[in-house]
Order: C-alpha cells, then structure tokens, then sequence
C-alpha cells in the first residue's frame, strides 16, 4: 500500500496556500455540484470539491494538484463542515494527493495480473527515468506511485498518468508514451497494442465469432 | 414484538430491537467492541458474530441486524465458536501484548475477550504495525498501536458531545484514529472518550500508571462540581482518592461525566486544610481546636451568628449548621454566596422540574441566561438530543456554542415580556415546551418574569411541568430545602451585622461586609474563605464524609465517605456540634444517625433517595418584567469553578491550555 501523510502544517504552507479561493469558474462548478444535494445536506458534495480543488491547486502549480490543509479548510468552510471531516475522506481516497506530485501522476498497477505481465519492468524503467517512488523527479515532471489493481486485467500492465490509461505497455511503448507527454504532445490513451481498439481479445475475436460482422443464432448449436 | 428463538429459548423482543439485544435479553452474552448502548452503530469490530436463520450461511454482526419473527439464533455453535475466534485473532494481530505496561489492564474488554473467546494463540510471526501517538490534550493519553479501530471515540464526539474533532484517517490497516492537526480535544465531556475506549489507545492522562483497578477501594458517591450530581465511583487507594468515574444512572447523568467531576480529585490532596488557624497579629497561626472553640465562644455572638453554605457542602453540614443557629436564637443562614436573592418561597419554581430525562423530549426550548455547556455540560448533552429529535432552542443572553442549532435573542431580558413571534408560534405548536433559567438571569431577578412567560407560553400541561432552574451549585437545591435563603439574599445577612459568621467552605462570597464580625471558615481548601477567615477549622471535603446532595431537579441522592480527610480535619457536623458546646448551647444530636434523624423529621423528602416533591408551581404574576441586559455569565472559567478544581493542577492544566491556550501562545511569542 501506499505511503501516505499528510504535508507538515508549516508557516511556509500556511503562507503559499492559506489565501486558497475557488476561482469564478471552479466555484460555478461548486456550486453546480452542492445544488445536486437536497438543502442542509451540502456536505455530500466534499467530494467532488476536493477533486475540483486538487484541480485548480494543479492548475496554480503547474502539476496534477494536490491538497494542501489550507485547501481542505477552504474546502470546509466551504461546505459548512467540521475540517477533520474533510481529512478523513481526503486521507481515504488515493486519487486525492496529499503531498506535492508532479505535472505527470504516473501511476503503475503492481497488482497480481499486471505483475504476470511484466510491470516490474514498468517501475523500473520509470525508475530508470528519474522517477521516485512518492516523490518529485529533479526535473518536476514526475511523479511515480505503484497502485492496486485499476480494473485493467485484460490489458495488463498498465499505467495511469493523471486523467488517462496506458495499457499493454512494454518498456518502449511506456518510453514512447512519457517522451511524447515530457515533449508536450498528448499520446492516445488507451490500449498501446497496435491493431487493438479497446480489452477485446488480442489477435481476434476467440468466441462467438459469427457475430463479428451480423447477428447470429446460436440456439440451434446448444 | 417479534418472537425469536436464542439457543433453543423462545422470547419476545421490543420491536426495533436488534440481534444483539435480543440476545442479551435472552441472558447470553455477546463479546462486543464498537457496539455501545447509547451511540450509533458501526458494525466495524466483527465480535458479535452469531448464526442467524433464515439468513446466509455464515455468521452475521448480530449489533447491526435487526431481530425479526421467527428468527433462530445461535450463539452457542461450533460456527460461532469459531468466528469468534478468527475475529479476535484478526484484532489482536496488530494489537501489542503489553498489557504489563498498559493503564486499561485490569479493565481492558480486549483482555477479558481474548481469554473468554480467543484462541489461546496467535499464527502471525511477522512485523507487527506500529503507529504514532496522537496527541489529545492535557486529560487523554494515547498509546494508538493498541488502537482496534472501533471507532467509538469518534462518535462519541460527534453524537453525543456535538464536537467534531476526533477522526479516522486513512483506511484499511493504516487507518490512524486522531484529533485535527492534533489538537487537544476542547469540550467538557472529552474524557468520556477514555471510559468508551475498549482497549488502551485512549487512557487517563492524569491517572497513567497510578494504579491498577484491582487495588482500587471503590465507593460510591455524587460529584459536586455542578448541580446536576452526575453518580460517581470514587477510586481510593490507601488515604488518596485516586480517580472518579461515572456511573450508570439514566435518569441523571446516563453514563458520562463531566471533566471538571472526572478530573478535579487530584485537588483533594493539595492546598488541604489540616491544622486549625487563628489569626494573630494579621497573619494565620496554626493553633489547637480548643484555643479556635475558646475564641469563638469569647466573640460572645449571642443570636448575631449567621451561616454562610458553600458551593459543595452537603444536607447534613447545613442542617448541623442551621441546628446550631436555631440554638443560639438565630436563623441568618444563607447560602447564595453571590448575593442572588430570588423568591424561594415556592420551590417548584426553582427547580428543574423537567427532570433532565425529560428534557430530552421537549419540541420547544428557551435557554434564559445560562450557559448549559459550562454550567451543566450533561444537560447539554440532552437538549443536545432534543434537538436531533426537532427540538427548537431560543437562547435569551451573550453567544456560547451550544453544539446544536439554536436561535439566539439578545442579551437584554426586557425579551422575556415581549417575546417574538417566531418563538411564541414554536411554543404554540410544541407539545412539550419548557424554559430554563440559568443563574445570569436569577441574578437579574428574572424569575418573575420567566415565570409570567412559562405562563403564557402554557409550560406546564397535563403530566408536563416545562419550568426549569438550571442551578450550578451542588448544595444549592439542598440548602433552599433546609432555609438556606434569606428575603433579600446576602444583604439581609450583611444588615444583620452578625458577631459571627460561620462560612461552611464559602468561597465565592464577599467578605468586605463582615470586616468587623468574627470569620470562622469551615472547610477543606486553602482558597478565597481560609485567607480571609479569622479562624480556620479544617473539615472533610465530598469525599471524605457520608452526605446526602439534592440536585437541581431536586432529586435526592447520598454520597458515601470514600477516604479519611487528611490532618487534624474532621467531619464537619462533628465541628459544629464541638462548637455548640463550645457556645453552651445545645443542638439535639451527638451522633451522625441522630444528626441525619433530625433532619430527616424536619425535611422529611431528605430522608428517601430520588426526586422530591416540590409541589406545583406558584402563580405567577402577569405584571412581573424583567430588565437588563445579561453582560455575562457567572461561570468565568469552567476548569476552575471550586475550591477543589482550583486546587487541582489538572483543572489548572487545563484552564491555562484549553481556555487561555491562545494567550499562552501569544505571551510565548
């Protein structure tokens, strides 16, 4: 399992990040969220809050975001809630940061079939890149965390950086992968598996292959 | 009421009931962790495990199911056996064996469980967790490796004391039970979470490593650091009280206890009175009991001796007290230190005739000049309650967090006449209204007034009497029963100019009036009555003398003697019997059974434990108003209310980091 903390309560975080205020956007965005909830129950959007408030910390940064505990506090007050609250769902959820990450969130599933199919070759080679395991490369771009299973077995190994799926990775096509997001383009998520449109089976269809192309009556075959 | 079968035994539960009661009423026991009686449930221990049919075929958490018809219930099967023992192997896998060095051992439901329902063994030989201590402020000390993650403590805070402060961060085996930014715990019931916690991760602070349960002589007694009389076990080993816990009384204090009653014991040991003393040349001498006798009786009081009751003396110090006034020909006895001179001629109206249980279930509150947290924290927990169930709270005087909703009116008590409407048309559809005057507004002669507005709010219906008095003064109830109230309070005293005046451990009162009068103080604590007394006669505090204590409800309770008052001090009816001797004069009783006879055939509701019968309520007058603005409440410091919790360094602990934490810092910087 991950490491996680809590960022120290410092002066110098209470100085960078004690000013934190929804910009217009975001709060309009809030607020669209709060209204989904039946009055006197605000509190059931923290949320989608803390995601919006990671998001805009990220956009401020330069970074995927994270939640510092000015941020939760905003976070909050915002929703009229006791702050350790607000932890408590924080510290629950792996998606929500809570130390500094970098632009890229490279997140490798370590879980059993993503092992069977060579994501230790992954971390390494993240590794090999410079990348520290929960914390920031030298060059602030990275950030690597081994994770559990992301739900992408049949497509293993798979990374997730920020918003997006990489799967069926070899050591070349991760490579290929960060040099294009290190270069400022954006690679196609998904599969990498050349031919491969989504966790169909690769090399074709096993089963039922008279429906590829129409619809086809088993029943007379049972 | 569905009909369920327990091992083979048919019974009938209450509707809503769960597996678990069910089972309990059945007479089985069922181990349990996060499972308490009086918080929501959790369902996260696993130990109540039992066989449930008709149901899925593996053992079910009997706490969080409900009981139906025709349901069969084991818990005396192999497959329960076993589930019990998996679970507590499950627990005790990160749970560090040392009991040897752990407060709870002795008291610890993991222990008991273990050996009723573990296996004997653990199979795990690796690395065991370990997790930092938290810290939780001056009265809780955490060891949370041995934390089980029950999460008690976090609803306790949240349910009953309406402070969210404690929370579960992280998950799964990380999970961490801690205070935000570990902050102390501020809220005067947070040493509950210390007798909730099933295990060791949250014990006494103030208690670590003092005693062991076993060594502990317990007795059983009422604490007087408010008038609520919360039922309190007093721990004594050898001489010293060592600690005070609460005791179940559902109709008083339910299960909790104040921090201030918890706490404050360690101030019976410190600034005791154990010699007498007699002022000479300005300063106090200590001196024999028969040159303070002779001294007293040389001030030749005649009928100018009055009585002055302190905040924590109980019926029979008051009575022995009065016996000795009436002897002498006098009947200057008051016990309203601060000069509040309320109408006590009908004692319905200042009692809490809700009774705190009741309470619970009023619709409609208004809160007049009190500050329930600090004046009584237990009836907040109530109106707390009352409030979850709809409950409407109007509070008339300066702002406090009451922890729930509540609509605040002003400071000014001129309110009380003319209400407003939002607040009469909540009274109008309430079923049980009630109205609760604190001491701010009896000391702003706001009785008449609350008492015209119970009138024409209708307060008091069929089976409800909705007027309370929320006193803070553990011997207040007690001493307007036996007279301890003059027409126009302490002043009447002071136009007296009595020759002498007895203070029976009056601390809060003002001694300027009586500079000339003879000042013999009768206490335990060397506080604001000793520096200014003339002669000092060291007594026995709460603790060290039977007693019988009437709380605010009026409800009548008797505390026990628990250790022997240290020194030269005694029981204070001994005292005032050795000085009616003293002064020729004779009170009628030479024993204590004689003493509480006597009193018992003048206040005959004194003699039976429970709720006296105060009689209904006066009429009230419709032309009664009240004015003024309530500046502040009487409670300055809610550490530091009596002569024992100033003594304590807990309580003064406390004050200094809880109330004036802030000023702290700011003078550090």
């Amino acid at each position: 399992m991950a490491d996680r903390h809590l960022a120290p309560d410092t002066p110098e975080l209470r100085a960078r990040w004690g000013s934190f205020a929804f910009s217009p956007e975001v709060k309009a965005k809030a607020d669209w969220h709060i209204a989904k909830y039946p009055e006197g129950r605000q509190k059931s959007a923290v949320m989608p809050l803390l995601d919006l408030a990671q998001r805009q910390v990220g956009e401020e940064t330069g970074t995927q975001g994270w939640l510092p505990l000015p941020v939760m506090e905003y976070v909050a007050q915002y929703l009229d809630m006791p702050v350790i609250r607000v932890v408590e769902v924080a510290t629950f959820y792996f998606m929500y940061n809570l130390v500094p990450v970098g632009k890229f969130h490279v997140q490798v599933c370590g879980t059993t079939p993503c092992v069977l199919r060579g994501s230790d070759n992954i971390i390494a080679a993240c590794k090999k890149r410079g990348m520290v395991k929960g914390g920031v490369s030298a060059d602030g771009l990275w950030t690597l965390t081994e994770v559990e299973c992301m739900g992408n077995c049949a497509t293993a190994p798979m990374v997730q950086i920020n918003d997006d799926n990489y799967e069926d990775l070899t050591v070349d096509r991760l490579d290929a992968v960060l040099d294009a997001l290190a270069a400022g383009e954006t690679p196609k998520a998904g599969t990498q598996e050349p031919g491969r449109h989504t966790s169909e089976p690769s090399g074709g269809p096993t089963t039922l292959k008279q429906m590829v192309d129409a619809n086809h009556d088993y029943r007379g075959e049972w | 009421m569905p009909k369920v079968t327990v091992d083979g035994v048919e019974i009938e539960v209450p509707a809503g009931a769960t597996v678990l009661q069910a089972c309990e009423l059945a007479g089985k026991e069922i181990p349990r962790f996060c499972y308490h009686e009086r918080l929501s449930i959790a369902g996260n221990c696993r130990m109540c495990l039992v066989e449930v049919k008709p149901g899925p075929p593996k053992p079910q958490a009997s706490c969080a199911l409900p009981a139906t018809d025709g349901q069969d219930i084991r818990t005396d099967s192999q497959m329960v056996k076993t589930a019990r023992e998996g679970v507590m192997e499950f627990l005790l896998i990160n749970h560090p064996l040392d009991c040897p060095i752990c407060d709870q051992g002795g008291e610890c439901d993991l222990q008991d469980q273990a050996v009723a329902y573990g296996r004997g063994g653990s199979r795990y030989d690796m690395n065991k967790r370990a997790v930092t201590e938290k810290y939780m402020g001056p009265l809780i000390k955490t060891v949370m490796t041995r934390c089980i993650h029950c999460t008690r403590c976090v609803r306790f805070s949240e349910e009953i004391a309406g402070v969210d402060e404690i929370g579960a961060l992280y998950r799964g085996e990380d999970m961490q039970i801690t205070t935000y930014l570990e902050q102390a715990a501020e809220h005067e019931l947070s040493a509950n979470v210390i007798d909730l916690c099933p295990v060791g991760a949250l014990t006494s602070r103030p208690y670590a490593f003092e005693a062991r349960p076993w060594e502990l002589r317990k007795t059983l007694s009422i604490d007087v650091s408010d008038a609520v009389g919360a039922n309190i076990t007093l721990q004594s080993k050898g001489r010293e009280v060592m600690r005070a816990l609460p005791r179940i009384n559902d109709d008083v204090n339910e299960e909790w206890l104040s921090d201030k009653g918890r706490f404050m014991v360690d101030g019976l040991g410190k600034r005791r009175l154990d010699k007498v003393f007699l002022r000479k040349k300005g300063g106090l001498k200590p001196a024999t009991w028969e040159e303070a006798f002779a001294a007293v009786a040389k001030a030749k009081p005649g009928k100018a001796i009055a009585a002055i009751a302190g905040d924590m003396v109980d019926c029979e110090t008051m009575f022995a007290a009065k016996a000795l006034l009436k002897a002498c020909g006098s009947g200057l006895l008051e016990g309203r230190q601060t000069g509040m001179d309320y109408d006590v001629s009908n004692l319905a109206a200042v009692a809490f005739n809700s009774t705190f249980a009741g309470i619970e279930t009023a619709d409609a509150v208004l809160i007049v000049g009190s500050h329930i947290r600090w004046e009584a924290p237990l009836v907040n927990v109530r109106l707390r309650k009352a409030v979850k169930r709809g409950a409407k709270v109007y509070i008339i005087g300066p702002r406090w967090d009451p922890t729930y909703p509540a609509t605040f009116l002003g400071e000014d008590l001129s309110v009380l006449s003319k209400l407003p409407k939002d607040l009469v048309d909540a009274f109008k559809g309430a079923e049980r209204p009630a109205i609760i005057m604190g001491g701010a507004a009896l000391a702003k002669g706001a009785l008449g007034a609350g008492l015209a507005a119970a009138e024409k709010l209708k307060v008091v219906r069929d089976g409800w009497n909705g007027f309370n008095v929320l006193h803070f003064s553990a011997a207040r109830m007690g001493g307007l029963m036996l007279g301890y109230a003059q027409k126009g309070g302490m002043a009447d005293i002071a136009a007296a100019k009595p020759k002498v005046v007895l203070s029976l451990g009056a601390d809060e009162m003002d001694f300027e009036p009586f500079a000339d009068a003879l000042k013999v103080y009768i206490g335990h604590h060397g506080d604001k009555g000793a520096h200014a007394a003339d002669i000092v006669l060291p007594a026995a505090s709460f603790a060290e003398k039977d007693g019988t204590y009437v709380n605010t409800e009026g409800r009548v309770q008797f505390a026990e003697k628990a250790v022997f008052a240290p020194g030269d001090a005694r029981e204070d009816w001994t005292i005032l019997r050795a000085l009616a001797d003293a002064l020729g004069v004779s009170v009628g009783f030479d024993s204590y059974a004689e003493l509480q006879a006597a009193m018992i055939a003048e206040v005959p509701s004194l003699g039976e434990e429970g709720l006296a019968d105060l009689g209904a309520l006066p009429k009230a007058d419709s032309k009664a108003k009240a004015e003024g603005a309530i500046s502040a409440y009487p409670i300055k410091d809610f550490y530091l209310t009596n002569p024992i919790a100033r003594a304590s360094a807990v309580m003064q602990q406390c004050s200094a980091e809880l109330l004036h934490g802030e000023e702290l810092k700011e003078a550090a910087e």
